[in-house]
C-alpha cells in the first residue's frame, strides 16, 4: 500500500461516522454534492481529520477542497 | 455565528414561476421555495416585521397591538433616555442631519472627538476608533491587523462580521471547537511558531446567549503568543464592575490587546467601535478600508452614544436589575419545561430551543399573538443546526412584565403542545 493508499484509507475511516448515505468513496468522491454535507459536518469532520493527522486545514484552504481526492492531496502535501 | 438573514417582503419569479436561463437569483431558488411553504402553512413572516410605533424600550405596537419586546439588544433600555434623546436632538439642531464625509475627509466633527474620548474613559484605554457600525468595526480591524501570512483563530460560533472580517483580508483562517479551550490549545500549537497571531473571541455568544470561558481562552493564546481581540457586542454594559464586558468581569483586561463593541445594543443607537491601548494603533485610521472608505456616522448619532455610553459606567442598579431579570425568566421557563440554551443564565440572551421549523414559528407566533414578540433564529444562523426563539431582556423591564412574559410563554406553549 503506497503512502497515498494509506493516507486515503484513514481518511475514508475519518469519512465513515458522517457518511449517512453510505455513499462508495473514490478520489472524484464531492463533499457538498456526493455526501451532502452542510458545513456543520464539514467544521466536525474537517476537525477529525486535522486530529488524526496532527496538521492544520485552514478555511483558505477548505475552499478549494472539493473532493476526497483533493483531501488527501492536501493531507499528503501538509505531512511533508 | 451569522445572524438570521432577513427576507424581502415580497419575492416573485417569472409569469409562469420559472426563472429565465442565466438569471443569477436562480441559486436562491430553494429558499424561495423554503419560505413559499412556510408562509403557505399560515404563519406570519418572521423576518417581516414592522415596528409600527414604538412606546418606549420594552414595548411597541406591532399590527396594531401593544406588544411586550423581548428581542432587542437593547439591554440597558437607553433608547429612549431623556438625556441621551435631548443630546441626540441638540446635535441635530447644532450640526445639521449628516456629515456627508468620510472621518478621514470632512466627516470628523466634534461629536465624533467626544464619542471617542467616552469611550477611552469607559474602557480605560488610550486609543478608542469609532466605525460607522459594529459589523464595520470587525470588518475593518480584523481585515486590516492579520494580513498575508498571518493567521487567525477564531471561535467556530463567531458572528458573520468576523467571519467575513477574516474573508476581506489575506490571512490564513483556523476555526476551534465553540469555547473549547482545549480545541484552542491545540490548534494554536500546530501554528509555525514565528507567524503572527490573532486570536478573535467573542464575551458573550448572541445565539445561544452563553459566554466564553475568557481566563483560560485569553492563558491559552498568551501562552502561544498571539494577539487577543474581544468581541464585546453583547456584553458591554452588563458583565464587569465598570460595564466593560465579559472580559472584564473575567479579570482578564490587562491581556485584551483590542475590544470590539457596538452601538446598536447596550448603547441603545447605531456605531461600531474598537479600543485598545496598542502604542500604534492609531495608524488603523489610515489603513482600515472600512472606516476610510465610508461615511461618518450623523452628529446626532455620536450625541446619543457618548451621553449613553457616560451614563453606562455608572448603571449599577440596571445592571443588577438586569440580572435578576434574566435569571427569573430562566428559572421560570425551565420550571415550565421549556429546553434552554445554557443551564443557568449566563447573560441577557435566553434561547430555547425547539426540535423543528414547524413549532418554534409556531410558537413565535403565539407569543406574538399574546403580545410578545421575540426573535425566531435558524440554521445556517443557529450553532447546530438548531430553531430558537432568543429572549433577549432589558433593564427596563418591569417585574410585572417578567411575570407577563412567563405567563404568555406558558399560554403559548400549551397551545402549540411543546409543553405539558
Amino acid at each position: 500500500m503506497s503512502d497515498r493508499d494509506q493516507t486515503f484509507a484513514k481518511v475514508a475511516q475519518a469519512i465513515e461516522p458522517f457518511n449517512r448515505k453510505q455513499v462508495a468513496l473514490g478520489d472524484a468522491t464531492t463533499f457538498a454534492g456526493d455526501l451532502e454535507w452542510d458545513s456543520l459536518t464539514v467544521m466536525d469532520f474537517v476537525a477529525a481529520v486535522e486530529d488524526e493527522f496532527d496538521i492544520i486545514i485552514t478555511m483558505n484552504m477548505q475552499a478549494e477542497i472539493e473532493t476526497v481526492g483533493q483531501l488527501v492531496d492536501a493531507v499528503e502535501k501538509l505531512r511533508a | 455565528m451569522s445572524e438570521a438573514a432577513t427576507t424581502p417582503d415580497d419575492v416573485r419569479l417569472g409569469d409562469d414561476g420559472a426563472a429565465p436561463a442565466g438569471d443569477l437569483f436562480s441559486k436562491f431558488d430553494a429558499l424561495i421555495a423554503e419560505r413559499q411553504a412556510l408562509l403557505d402553512t399560515g404563519v406570519r413572516d418572521p423576518f417581516a416585521i414592522v415596528m409600527e410605533k414604538v412606546t418606549s424600550p420594552t414595548e411597541a405596537i406591532i399590527s396594531g397591538r401593544k406588544t411586550i419586546l423581548l428581542g432587542t439588544y437593547n439591554y440597558m433600555g437607553m433608547t429612549f433616555d431623556p438625556e441621551v434623546v435631548a443630546a441626540g436632538k441638540r446635535a441635530l439642531d447644532e450640526y445639521g442631519s449628516g456629515t456627508t464625509g468620510s472621518r478621514v475627509l470632512n466627516g470628523t466633527y466634534q461629536g465624533h472627538r467626544e464619542v471617542e474620548q467616552a469611550l477611552k474613559d469607559f474602557y480605560g484605554t488610550s486609543s478608542a476608533m469609532v466605525f460607522s457600525t459594529g459589523y464595520q468595526a470587525n470588518l475593518g480591524v480584523i481585515s486590516t491587523l492579520a494580513g498575508k501570512g498571518d493567521y487567525i483563530i477564531l471561535d467556530a460560533d463567531s458572528h458573520a462580521s468576523i467571519y467575513d472580517g477574516c474573508w476581506l483580508g489575506n490571512a490564513e483562517v483556523v476555526r476551534f471547537r465553540h469555547n473549547s479551550v482545549e480545541d484552542l490549545d491545540k490548534r494554536l500549537g500546530r501554528l509555525p511558531k514565528a507567524a503572527g497571531k490573532l486570536v478573535i473571541l467573542e464575551g458573550v455568544y448572541s445565539m445561544l446567549g452563553d459566554i466564553a470561558p475568557l481566563r483560560e481562552m485569553v492563558a491559552v493564546a498568551k501562552k502561544h503568543g498571539a494577539m487577543i481581540l474581544c468581541d464585546e457586542a453583547h456584553g458591554m454594559g452588563f458583565f464587569g464592575a465598570h460595564g466593560r464586558g465579559v472580559f472584564e468581569e473575567a479579570g482578564v483586561s490587562d491581556d485584551i490587546d483590542f475590544v470590539v463593541g457596538t452601538f446598536s445594543k447596550s448603547v441603545g443607537t447605531v456605531g461600531g467601535f474598537c479600543v485598545s491601548n496598542h502604542p500604534k494603533f492609531e495608524v488603523l485610521r489610515l489603513v482600515c478600508r472600512p472606516y476610510v472608505f465610508t461615511a461618518s456616522l450623523p452628529p446626532s448619532v455620536v450625541a446619543t452614544a457618548a451621553a449613553s455610553i457616560r451614563k453606562l459606567m455608572h448603571a449599577t442598579d440596571k445592571r443588577a436589575h438586569l440580572w435578576k431579570n434574566s435569571r427569573r425568566l430562566h428559572q421560570g421557563l425551565r420550571d415550565l419545561g421549556f429546553r434552554l440554551g445554557t443551564e443557568t443564565a449566563q447573560s441577557a440572551i435566553i434561547a430555547v430551543i425547539f426540535p423543528d421549523q414547524e413549532t418554534a414559528v409556531g410558537m413565535w407566533q403565539a407569543l406574538l399573538e399574546l403580545g410578545l414578540y421575540v426573535n425566531m433564529a435558524r440554521p445556517p444562523a443557529t450553532p447546530a443546526g438548531m430553531f430558537l426563539l432568543r429572549c433577549s431582556l432589558c433593564a427596563e423591564h418591569s417585574d410585572e412584565q417578567v411575570g407577563e412574559i412567563l405567563t404568555m410563554f406558558a399560554q403559548a406553549g400549551r397551545a402549540v403542545g411543546c409543553i405539558a
